[in-house]
């Protein structure tokens, strides 16, 4: 699944990252707790998060992921778009809660790393 | 990667927005230096895990990272309040983080466990008091 097809899922904008919107994304993983995805980062291309800060850059960086995706309407700062932007990670918002977003990921093909999922 | 490569950061205290700059660093480097990439995830997590704690409990410190052809050496030197019982830190869950550090997504005593689980060495010397260093190392498999 294409990052502007998760854009298109989940009724998101597209913050930061417009030129990663081709960007095939096969995995991904829902937290507010960034230490979680530390630990159990498998090969997760996108993060939903309710947190917002800078350290969920940070991570997504660590686990090598290409979009972030802020739900419940979070909005980021300047400050942490800039950095998503120069660690080359899309950022998406949607309005939709973290149970529902991930829902339809889901339902529409997205995987969470396990293997011989789906 | 046939030359050795010895980096030095400064980790500054109180300063949760740039922690982990210096993780993004090695990591970006190691992969200019055609790092295999689980080797690069496994330096950046473990070392990004230890640069957080550093900035929660221990206002800061340095971190050393030596680069050679076999392995990646980071050693994260504090001189934080130390320890008091590492055995119960090493425990996944346990944590002495405040609830001011958990809104901010960490704080679930997984820091310690996290930096084990990806370094295939891990050493820690303590003192009460008086600091902390903790040595991880990650082979680069020949």
């Amino acid at each position: 699944m294409k990052v502007s097809q998760i854009a298109e899922i989940l009724g998101a904008t597209v913050a930061t990252g417009h030129h990663l919107l081709n960007t095939e994304i096969s995995n991904a993983c829902g937290s507010d707790m960034m230490s979680d995805v530390l630990a159990f980062v498998k090969d997760q291309g996108a993060l939903l998060t309710g947190l917002v800060n800078p350290q969920v850059v940070r991570t997504a960086e660590m686990t090598d992921m290409h979009c972030i995706i802020f739900v419940r309407g979070k909005q980021p700062d300047e400050c942490l778009l800039r950095l998503a932007e120069e660690r080359n990670i899309a950022v998406l918002c949607t309005h939709l809660e973290m149970f529902r977003a991930c829902g339809l990921l889901y339902a529409n093909g997205l995987g969470n790393g396990e293997a011989g999922e789906r | 990667m046939a030359e050795n490569l010895k980096l030095h950061y400064v980790v500054e205290g109180d300063d949760f927005t740039s922690a982990g700059a210096a993780s993004g660093d090695v990591k970006k480097l190691l992969r200019q230096l055609g790092a295999q990439p689980d080797v690069i995830r496994k330096v950046a997590i473990a070392m990004y895990e230890g640069e957080i704690n550093m900035v929660i409990h221990a206002n800061g410190g340095v971190i050393d990272v030596e680069i050679t052809p076999r392995r990646i050496t980071m050693v994260l030197t504090d001189q934080g309040p130390g320890i008091p019982d590492v055995e119960a830190a090493m425990q996944e869950g346990f944590s002495t983080a405040p609830d001011t550090i958990r809104n901010l997504g960490f704080g679930a005593g997984m820091g310690l466990p996290n930096m084990k689980k990806y370094a295939d060495t891990m050493q820690i010397d303590t003192e009460v008091g008086v600091g902390t260093t903790i040595t991880m190392t990650v082979d680069i498999p020949q």
